[in-house]
């Protein structure tokens, strides 16, 4: 109950016209910045930060945080419209939402990604509404072998047993893991991997992989069929709305599903690209459709934009409460914080109330703003599409180099962003799955940093992964999940040897 | 005709090899086994450099072996390949001439060599939409944003 | 369009400086040992060798907030971030760029600890040093819960057990393990040295009992501090803190004893220094520190000296190259005893 006052005096805060205002403008920024391919939102609320610096800290993460949200949703639509991923974390809405464009059925697959996120959304924010210091704590018991067990766990959620052709998976999340390793070693304070180029050191930034794979590999690939954009029209009329929407509680279960895994992976810091991996992987192998994932489900599309929402909001939890940032852009928004002279920690819900919870206020309404604001800027994104193509490809390219190059200042991000372009190209025409090698970008130097820092504390022992009633439960179902195809199969063996077979 | 399939599976094959192959030669140095109870930074490149090497080798070998008709078939006719060139190599001529002239003026060519090539314009327009374009994004990176952006002769010269 | 009216007002503003420029060397040929006060014509780019949000990047960001606020410089300063390689990036990128007087950079101890232990091929000899414009403490945290009322009575416990206690880092053969290694090197006793991505993952890995101790600047532990999670036992420094503002209940940042006070002969303070280019002249070199000691009058500086329990020291000159060949000497002899430097 105590909550839900602090709850209400923070809507107050935040219901001035100055913040609505802001919220609004957040939003739409928030919206460009996740369409675009080029600036994902990291370095899209890295470059908006400093916008911020003149306004009081309250109206600033206000701000910020809309600008987060907008980007969390505009993700999806190029996703879904271009097969181009506007953000990390919409990757894997392309693995169903471009077939289901493909079918003509864009508008249905835009309205199930935006109600997912709003869904996804919402439950994050209830969570740190009512149960911040209970999750605090939670997060708190989290040291160097649960870290670990959760990236595992991640890892053999999303790579099953899989159709695809299994020496090419190995390959692309092995070259994941190599590029993760690029750079600084934080375990040793060696440098790996450079070849004495100084552009190197920094490592490779999962964020130009991405650009380049498949924001230029999928232009290279749309180019075979001539000047013109295989885009689809998206008619996203209110009448597809609501059928979409009345059709949404037939996936209750992935709705809740994927929400307890998005605000998992927020805590435990994973990430909301990590999360939507883990969504639709799990989606995947235990919904009924499962195996038609890939043509055009739209359960294939709400799996993991809830988890993406769900983590990305959650993500800031530990933000707050911690200063461990869930997400880049989480890290990012600490940044902010701390510029702003507020620190992150548990006074910080004390000292700094309004501050919270008028953040807290902000998400809620951001949410359904957002959600409203997406819907019916649809068309506008959609009629994109007619701009001549000679003029929308270079300037996509253009936004690509722009996004490339300001994550870390570099020509060589962007030249480097063209060489996985042509990868992205040969990857894809030649059925190496993408999505591992992204997944072991994004948590391979994590992952080893973190056995390595367990194996430093338990003295090589590797029975630490079974020490407490934790790490043992979600190494167990990291192994249970990675071999569950495995199981299922002996599973149906003993059953149907049992059977009289049927003559 | 084309580039066949089998060509283009056994060339990225062998690019796989060499990435393998180099990542093993870096983390020798670094030490691949263990020390101090862990292991050492090259532990987990060495592993996934020779994984990279050896996965490549069965790539290239069932590329090699594979008779199905899908194989023969072709990776990319050369007349689509083209295409796909006619908007990499412009591409790759744009990172270069930002490199030299700074992106605002490298951009402003690009979209201007895109939109003549289309010869759906006329000169006026494509000026003004190349130039107008990347007057918008100069000022919202240097003045608004104060995010520089890679720049030429063309901005010293004017005092930036 | 702005741009377009900038463009022209440009111009005039070319000419009346032009013939402002040449009014005023004109009149400097009149006057014996004067010399044209240089200033900057361009953008300075200011190169920050930590990581977005870090201690590094926090000070650039006040010194540029500062200097904008109060019209210090006729330029903007643009803050941009080259972390790579623990800084070493940044670093080459300012020894790569000899004469430029457009280019800042802040270092901290990295500037040391990472040529020393990776033979990145950089010295600090191959900038031109400007000034230090504070020093870090280091104190040694433990959890609240923990038996040890004071670092004696930790150590002792460490000593007693080698290898079993877990002292928590930032990176690995920097600062923190340095100054861990100077701790061990003092008591004779060894711990397990964990080192981690930064020093915000470090507290809460305190505070959730993972590791055993850290020594973590006071900034990066006050939150957990005043919430009574953790406690302080030493601060690596020849006096105690000069702040008497209580931080918690009871107690100032001045209240914690120095670990010579328990017995541990060991001090280390980390600088925070701007540097730039080689081959400057001094002119453009005195713009800067006139720039920074302008910057430290300010009531902003003063509050981000209190609020992270800094060490509020000035080093120009000829100071400044002394300090800076002591620090450098200090850290060699230290991460030689501990094995840290890189082998040849």
């Amino acid at each position: 109950m105590d909550q839900v006052v602090s709850l209400l005096q923070g809507f107050g805060v935040v219901l001035s016209v100055y913040h609505l205002w802001l919220m609004l403008l957040g939003i739409m920024l928030g919206i460009l910045v996740g369409v675009l391919p080029g600036l994902g939102g990291p370095n899209g609320v890295a470059i908006l930060l400093p916008l911020t610096f003149t306004m009081p800290p309250t109206s600033a993460i206000i701000m910020l945080s809309c600008i987060y949200w907008g980007a969390l949703f505009g993700g999806a639509i190029t996703s879904i419209l271009f097969n181009i991923p506007g953000e990390p974390s919409s990757v894997a809405t392309t693995f169903d939402g471009y077939p289901l464009a493909q079918q003509g059925r864009a508008g249905e697959a835009l309205t199930a990604a935006f109600s997912g996120s709003f869904v996804g959304a919402l439950l994050g924010v209830l969570l740190i509404t009512f149960m911040a210091p209970l999750v605090a704590r939670f997060a708190l018991k989290f040291g160097p072998p649960e870290f670990f067990a959760v990236y595992l766990l991640t890892f053999c959620s999303f790579i099953g047993m899989g159709r695809e052709a299994p020496l090419k998976s190995i390959v692309a999340m092995m070259l994941g893991f190599g590029m993760a390793a690029m750079g600084m070693d934080t375990m040793s304070g060696q440098i790996r991997m450079t070849y004495g180029l100084p552009q190197l050191m920094q490592g490779i930034d999962f964020l130009i992989a991405v650009i380049g794979l498949f924001g230029i590999g999928e232009i290279l690939l749309t180019m075979e069929e001539g000047l013109a954009f295989k885009g689809k029209a998206a008619n996203i009329s209110p009448k597809v709305v609501f059928q979409t929407w009345a059709r949404l509680p037939r996936y209750w279960l992935t709705l809740i599903r994927s929400s307890i895994i998005g605000c998992w992976m927020g805590i435990t810091p994973g990430g909301a690209t990590a999360a939507s991996f883990m969504g639709y992987g799990i989606a995947k192998k235990f919904s009924r459709n499962g195996d038609k994932f890939g043509t055009g489900q739209v359960e294939g599309v709400l799996a993991p934009e809830v988890a993406a929402h769900a983590s990305g909001t959650s993500a800031l939890l530990p933000m707050l409460a911690l200063g461990i940032p869930g997400s880049a852009t989480a890290a990012v928004l600490l940044g902010g914080l701390m510029i702003w002279g507020l620190e992150p920690g548990p006074l910080l819900f004390i000292e700094h109330k309004e501050f919270v919870w008028g953040l807290i206020a902000s998400m809620y309404l951001g949410n359904v703003a957002g959600l409203i604001i997406v819907l019916s800027t649809v068309p506008l994104f959609a009629a994109i599409l007619r701009v001549p193509f000679s003029i929308i490809a270079p300037m996509i390219i253009i936004l690509c180099a722009i996004g490339a190059y300001t994550v870390h200042n570099s020509m060589f991000d962007v030249g480097l962003m063209l060489l996985f372009g042509v990868v992205g190209y040969f990857f894809k025409k030649l059925d190496y799955p993408l999505a591992p090698l992204v997944l072991s970008l994004v948590l391979g130097d994590k992952a080893e940093d973190a056995f390595r820092q367990t194996m430093l504390a338990s003295k090589g022992d590797v029975t630490i992964f079974a020490s407490n009633w934790l790490v043992g439960s979600i190494t167990l179902l990291a192994l249970v999940l990675l071999f569950w195809p495995l199981l299922v199969g002996i599973w149906n063996k003993l059953r149907t040897s049992r059977q009289v077979p049927a003559t | 005709m084309g580039i066949s399939r089998r060509t283009a599976e056994l060339a990225v094959a062998i690019g796989i090899f060499i990435i393998g192959i180099a990542i093993i030669g870096d983390s020798i140095h670094l030490g691949i086994g263990w020390s101090n109870n862990s292991p050492e930074p090259g532990y987990f490149p060495v592993r996934v450099g020779g994984i990279l090497a050896l996965a490549s080798i069965g790539i290239a070998i069932q590329a090699l072996l594979d008779k199905s008709p899908a194989s023969l078939q072709e990776f990319v006719s050369w007349q689509r390949f083209r295409l796909v060139l006619a908007v990499f190599v412009p591409t790759v001529a744009y990172v270069v001439v930002m490199m030299l002239a700074g992106i605002y003026v490298s951009s402003a060519l690009f979209i201007a060599a895109f939109m003549a090539v289309s010869r759906k314009f006329n000169w006026f327009v494509i000026l003004t939409i190349s130039v107008g374009s990347m007057l918008v994004v100069f000022w919202l990176f240097e003045i608004e944003f104060l995010v520089p952006l890679p720049k030429g002769p063309l901005e010293t010269w004017l005092g930036y | 369009m702005p741009f377009k009216s900038s463009c022209s007002s440009k111009s005039v503003s070319l000419l009346k400086g032009a013939a402002f420029g040449l009014a005023l060397s004109s009149a400097a040929l009149f006057t014996s040992a004067s010399h044209a006060d240089w200033k900057p014509t361009k953008p300075i780019t200011f190169v920050v060798t930590g990581g977005p949000g870090g201690g590094a990047d926090q000070m650039a960001r006040l010194i540029q907030g500062v200097v904008s606020k109060y019209k210090l410089s006729p330029q903007p300063m643009i803050v941009v971030i080259q972390n790579g390689g623990g800084g070493g990036q940044g670093f080459m990128d300012v020894k790569g760029s000899p004469g430029d007087a457009h280019k800042i950079m802040i270092g901290l101890s990295n500037i040391y600890t990472v040529p020393l232990s990776t033979n990145l091929p950089f010295n600090w000899r191959d900038t031109t040093p400007l000034a230090v414009m504070a020093l870090d403490e280091f104190v040694l945290w433990v959890n609240a819960k923990a038996p040890y009322k004071n670092a004696q009575e930790y150590m002792q416990a460490v000593k007693s057990k080698p290898d079993t206690f877990k002292m928590g880092g930032a990176g690995s053969k920097r600062e923190d393990e340095v100054v861990t290694a100077m701790l061990e090197q003092a008591t004779g006793s060894k711990f397990t040295f964990i080192p981690y991505k930064g020093g915000g993952e470090i507290s809460t890995q305190l505070v959730g009992g993972h590791i055993d101790s850290d020594v973590n600047n006071p900034i990066e532990h006050v939150a957990h501090w005043r919430a009574g999670e953790v406690k302080p036992l030493c601060v690596f420094d020849k006096q105690r803190m000069p702040f008497k503002t209580k931080v918690t209940g009871d107690m100032s940042w001045g209240d914690i004893p120095t670990c010579r006070e328990s017995g541990i002969n060991a001090e280390y303070l980390m600088l925070r220094a701007i540097f730039m280019p080689k081959d400057v002249s001094k002119d453009e070199a005195d713009f800067y520190v006139k720039l920074l000691a302008k910057v430290r009058e300010k009531p902003e500086w003063k509050e981000f000296i209190s609020k992270g329990a800094y060490k509020d020291d000035f080093m120009t000159g000829a100071d400044l190259t002394k300090f800076l060949e002591e620090d450098e000497k200090r850290h060699v002899e230290i991460m030689g005893k501990a094995n840290f430097l890189a082998k040849k």
